[in-house]
């Protein structure tokens, strides 16, 4: 131990994966996982803050019951483009694409992802699909809801509907390379010592993501392409005309969509337990449990897409199966929630802004998961599908745990991403700003479901008025509280404190190479002794580049 | 609107009260876990504050007696709940067997109402309180969804089908109609009013509106017309086609040896594709009437196939004829349509 | 300082390694796993439409049978001994990459081109024929609406559509909706093989694939078995099945 002392913290390195080269091109032809993880960064807050528009003009419609700010195809094409940008084009890309994509090779000790033009690719056709899908907004938007419905969609909306179709297409294919690209580099790409039970959750939960995203986005990729070729064709396999059925085209959506959403909450789950873990120094309560309850989760998603179908004269006995499979499905979550609770048990908390972002997750994820339980309950979900509730929960689970994960994570992780440090301050008040505003947007909700206000409604019986105004007041709180982080974070890359390589001394290998890091992340490839979340003092973490157990030997 | 904030809607058939029931039971359980892992939260972030940076926690590796503990809880309420949910499902979308029969029709943006007894409504519907009422639904374009709050009661209308909901009022009054599932560009102007009457009320309601031609005579005359009578007979006693008397909710053999249960859904399809399903013994010489006849006319033909079964003195009684030698119903008694 | 013994190795790589690789056996291995994933994504991708037809097979049995009974089983069984054939050359063809024969190597692979395009031409007479006898399904083709002749009963005209019994002309359109959908899609995945078998085969002559580095033509060959192998479903489920019904 005390040969640490002899050892003075190198000078950070001045080349880094950002400063390596310059220029437009540099950027735009750049097979770095870690540079293409910001090209995802900036496009996903472009679209971020788009489909943050749209839910403004909502919240604003829905202030007074009339419907009077928008006409109703406007709000209609309003909520459906909420909806589509910010599902297909903010929350599924959010962690993976971007943290994901810069912290995965890192993580394992690999110098990069095992196809770094196949990563670069996906982010252009991302960027495709989403001209397309600007293109289509433009041209006069889409009204037939984020779920394309048919027989609504191929037949009787008079909207863009191929054009967006085709924007979503496209974009799986991005979303269907990035899940190939982690899974081959999580299983051949490891550090020599990293096996499979060292790997950081963050990880394990990438790897159960990406397997929802090669099973599901192919279905659902076919789906609306067949969907765009019957409304073109004016023929097909949904049409009721002909003898198809409406109702396979549900099944065939849902197929992917219910998975889609495990695609944006899994990758927050492993930054949470990510965070969990570091800011309390301790390691993860049940390692293994929360890990394999990952891989739990993406496979039970696959099973439990009808319980979104209780009440299209599914047969009773196909509703009691699926609602079965949706309720053994709340369980790994719950095995996570209770994990992360005890790890918290005689450690050493730091009060810093990731974790609360942390705490704020558990909190509102329970509130998300347990909400699900009334929708997976059938009696119960009949009367409280495709109202208020049902938007009620499903944002609990987006953005009170995916967009959570998300922040908490881009907190953690920008000393490392920017090498600037962003200032906490203002990342503790902006943290409980959007806890608030939050819960003040979408807890009425759950009573207007409940008491029946329909969800897709421009204009509303007045009784509901009540919980619309608080709901309205609770987002303007929630948008003021999103545009704080966004301020400080492009101020602190150019004014922020200059980020230490290991500013949280932490054991993790992306904190033990400097910050931002070189272009092939370490210097030499590294050799993994330790098991994960093996937290030593401050000044054993500091060393940069090397181990605390080599210097032990040396 | 009400002066305080209601937390809880009307409630007002016999369902209702069950679903608050479970809508109570899974708030308690939801607000206890929520709470216990927020106060357990909370406590550990309070008292395990970091108190110098140097401090390291002994680690903890876990425990596998917690882990199963915390699996198993979990999933016997969820089952709990799951089973108790499963069984008030039933009995939501189990249709009655003697309950009064409402044909609705959705379109784009309105409901289309009839009762049997002849009287049409528009985005309203009357009843009486306290009787079993089933609803036959379908629509003439996209997918609807017939939602009464206070009954706790939806269920989707998809095209190409029948969809069935039933309910039984148990408090007058007027309650909403929304359509749940949506449905283009009026979908929030698709609504309406369950208006639930004491059965006096209603039967002078019924006798208000008067209709000369209730649903099966209407179909009847449909029947007429649309010359179905030269091949199924005037009293739908058969012929060259087969015998539509008796036949609803009976089990009927097919050309390939399957059976199907004569219900709604399977008459309107016969209507409308009559080379779907063949019943045995018949030949593909029906034309279809994919269309010649609207959602409305299908349901009035229903009604009158319908009516063909019981020994009604206002219809022509019908001659279930099992003189005819193509007879092809089993006289079976009559399942669920589910 | 410990260093991994795969770090020094490096030095004198193989001028195929990429620089992210420690070395070529583990770039090989994710390359074949980057196919293998690959490949499950492309079976849930076809899944759909299989699905599809499953469903709609079991709705319209006689329909199906009409429709698929006038496809020409004969062409559908060349098409079908072309791509096993070509499945063996391409598989020669990786077999002889990884023993350094380049010779072989670059005749299976030109062999398996052209018989990949011998099945794209015997196709798009198929197609062309059911474009004759407006059987595409819709308005996919402008001004050619579907709607096929129906025979009557002892009229024996190939290009009319025959109807068994119980069976309707829009659930033969249904039929042949799921038909171009399916065997486009294939079609579609043949063409990129080709492209990408044409790659091969330029790298073949400029000698870039030896006994060391042969991941490309390997994975290449793993997408174009998988080609075939939907196709070897895809011909008795459209060919095939329903025959029994015909009289």
């Amino acid at each position: 131990m005390r040969a640490i002392e002899a050892f003075e913290p190198p000078p950070p390195s001045k080349v880094n994966y950002i400063n390596a080269q310059y220029g437009l091109k540099s950027w735009l032809l750049t097979k770095d996982h870690k540079r293409i993880a910001l090209l995802y960064l900036g496009s996903i807050t472009f679209f971020f803050f788009i489909g943050g528009l749209y839910a403004l003009m909502i919240r604003l419609e829905l202030l007074t019951p009339q419907g009077d700010l928008l006409q109703s195809t406007t709000y209609n094409k309003v909520f459906t483009q909420h909806g589509i940008i910010m599902i297909f084009f903010f929350l599924i890309p959010s962690i993976p694409a971007t943290l994901g994509n810069f912290l995965v090779p890192m993580m394992i000790g690999a110098k990069d992802l095992a196809f770094p033009r196949v990563n670069l690719l996906s982010w252009y056709i991302y960027m495709l699909g989403g001209v397309i899908t600007i293109y289509a907004l433009l041209a006069g938007g889409v009204d037939t809801g984020w779920t394309f419905y048919t027989p609504f969609s191929t037949t009787f909306s008079n909207s863009y509907v191929v054009a967006t179709g085709l924007g979503i297409f496209v974009n799986g294919f991005s979303s269907i390379l990035t899940g190939l690209n982690f899974i081959v580099t999580i299983h051949t790409m490891r550090a020599p010592g990293m096996t499979w039970f060292r790997l950081p959750l963050f990880i394990w939960s990438h790897y159960a993501t990406s397997l929802i995203m090669i099973l599901g986005t192919p279905v659902v990729a076919i789906t609306i392409l067949l969907l765009a070729f019957e409304r073109v064709a004016r023929v097909g396999i949904f049409d009721p005309a002909l003898g198809g059925d409406p109702i396979l085209f549900q099944h065939l959506f849902w197929f992917y969509s219910h998975p889609a959403v495990y695609i944006m909450v899994l990758p927050s789950m492993g930054v949470v337990s990510e965070l969990i873990a570091n800011f309390s120094r301790k390691n993860i309560f049940g390692y293994k449990f929360v890990a394999f309850s990952s891989l739990a989760i993406a496979v039970f998603g696959f099973l439990v897409w009808g319980h979104h179908l209780f009440v299209t004269s599914q047969s009773v006995y196909a509703g009691m199966i699926f609602s079965f499979l949706s309720f053994a499905v709340a369980i790994p979550s719950a095995i996570k929630v209770f994990n992360w609770t005890a790890t918290l048990f005689k450690s050493s908390i730091s009060y810093d802004t990731p974790m609360l972002y942390a705490l704020g997750f558990i909190g509102l994820f329970t509130i998300g998961g347990m909400t699900g339980l009334f929708l997976a309950s059938l009696a119960t979900d009949v009367h409280l599908s495709d109202t208020y509730f049902v938007v009620a929960h499903f944002h609990y689970i987006m953005v009170g745990g995916a967009l959570m994960g998300y922040l908490g994570g881009l907190h953690y992780w920008w000393p490392k991403i920017s090498g600037r440090m962003y200032p906490e301050g203002w990342g503790r008040f902006a943290a409980l700003v959007i806890f608030v505003g939050f819960n003040l947007t979408f807890l009425p909700q759950f009573v207007a479901g409940y008491l029946g206000m329909p969800r897709r409604y421009h204009a509303y019986p007045p009784e509901f008025q009540v919980f619309n105004v608080l709901s309205t007041a609770g987002a303007s709180i929630l948008g003021f509280g999103m545009l704080i982080p966004a301020i400080y974070l492009v101020w602190s890359m150019r004014y922020g404190k200059h980020a230490e390589a290991n500013p949280w001394h932490l054991p993790g290998l992306e904190w033990r190479t400097q910050s931002p890091p070189p272009t092939e992340n370490f210097e030499h490839t590294p050799i993994v002794d330790w098991e994960a979340y093996e937290f030593a003092p401050p000044e054993e973490m500091e060393v940069v580049g090397r181990f605390r157990r080599e210097l032990e030997t040396a | 609107m009400q002066s305080w904030i209601p937390l809880v809607p009307e409630s007002a058939s016999t369902v209702s009260s069950k679903v608050d029931a479970i809508y109570f039971y899974l708030s308690g359980v939801t607000l206890f876990f929520t709470l216990l892992i927020s106060a357990i939260l909370v406590f550990f972030v309070v008292r395990y504050r970091r108190r110098s940076p140097y401090e390291i926690p002994r680690p903890i590796a876990g425990s596998h007696k917690l882990e199963t503990l915390w699996t198993i809880i979990p999933f016997v309420i969820a089952m709990t709940i799951f089973g108790w949910s499963a069984r008030v499902y039933f009995e939501q979308y189990r249709p009655p067997q003697n309950a009064m029969e409402v044909y609705v029709v959705g379109k784009q943006w309105m409901w289309k109402i009839q009762h049997s007894t002849g009287q049409r409504e528009i985005n309203e519907l009357h009843v009486p309180v306290g009787r079993k009422i089933k609803l036959i639904m379908t629509t003439e374009d996209v997918i609807h969804d017939f939602f009464v709050p206070a009954f706790r009661m939806k269920a989707d209308v998809v095209p190409g089908k029948y969809t069935t909901e039933w309910f039984e009022a148990t408090k007058t009054g007027t309650y909403h109609l929304f359509c749940a599932e949506y449905c283009g560009m009026n979908h929030s102007g698709m609504i309406g009013q369950v208006i639930v009457m004491e059965p006096r009320e209603f039967d002078n309601w019924l006798t208000g509106n008067l209709s000369n031609t209730t649903p099966a005579v209407a179909g009847q005359q449909l029947f007429q017309s649309l010359g179905c009578v030269s091949c199924h007979g005037a009293n739908g006693e058969g012929g060259r086609g087969p015998t539509l008397a008796g036949l609803y909710g009976k089990q009927t053999r097919l050309a390939g040896g399957e059976t199907v249960v004569a219900d709604e859904s399977y008459l309107r399809e016969s209507i409308l594709n009559p080379q779907a399903k063949l019943v045995e013994g018949f030949g593909p010489i029906m034309p279809t009437f994919q269309g010649q006849v609207s959602e409305d006319q299908v349901m009035q033909l229903l009604a009158f196939i319908k009516s063909l079964q019981v020994t009604n003195p206002q219809q022509s009684a019908p001659a279930a004829s099992p003189t005819s030698t193509r007879a092809t119903t089993q006289a079976t008694p009559r399942p669920n349509p589910k | 300082m410990i260093e991994s013994p795969a770090a020094t190795e490096h030095i004198q790589a193989h001028p195929a390694l990429q620089h992210h690789f420690e070395n070529m056996e583990q770039q090989r291995e994710a390359g074949t796993l980057g196919m293998w994933v690959f490949l499950v994504t492309e079976i849930m991708f076809f899944g759909g439409m299989f699905l599809a037809y499953t469903l709609y097979r079991s709705k319209f049995p006689a329909d199906f049978a009409s429709a698929s009974n006038h496809l020409d089983i004969t062409l559908g069984a060349v098409n079908t001994g072309v791509l096993i054939l070509s499945s063996f050359t391409m598989a020669t063809a990786v077999w002889s990459t990884q023993v350094g024969k380049r010779q072989t190597q670059i005749l299976c692979l030109v062999l398996t081109l052209l018989l990949g395009l011998t099945f794209l031409g015997i196709k798009a007479v198929e197609y062309y024929d059911k474009y004759e006898d407006a059987l595409v399904p819709g308005q996919l083709i402008p001004g050619r609406p579907f709607g096929p002749e129906v025979a009557q009963e002892g009229d024996h005209d190939r290009h009319k559509l025959h109807l068994l019994p119980g069976a309707t002309v829009e659930h033969v359109q249904m039929f042949y909706w799921i038909y171009f959908a399916m065997t486009g899609m294939h079609a579609l995945h043949m063409v990129i093989g080709a492209g990408l078998i044409t790659f091969l085969i330029i790298f073949s002559v400029k000698g870039r694939y030896d006994p060391e580095y042969h991941s490309p033509v390997e994975v290449i060959g793993l997408y174009w078995h998988f080609v075939d192998i939907i196709w070897i479903f895809l011909f008795p489920l459209l060919y095939l099945l329903g025959r029994h019904f015909e009289h």
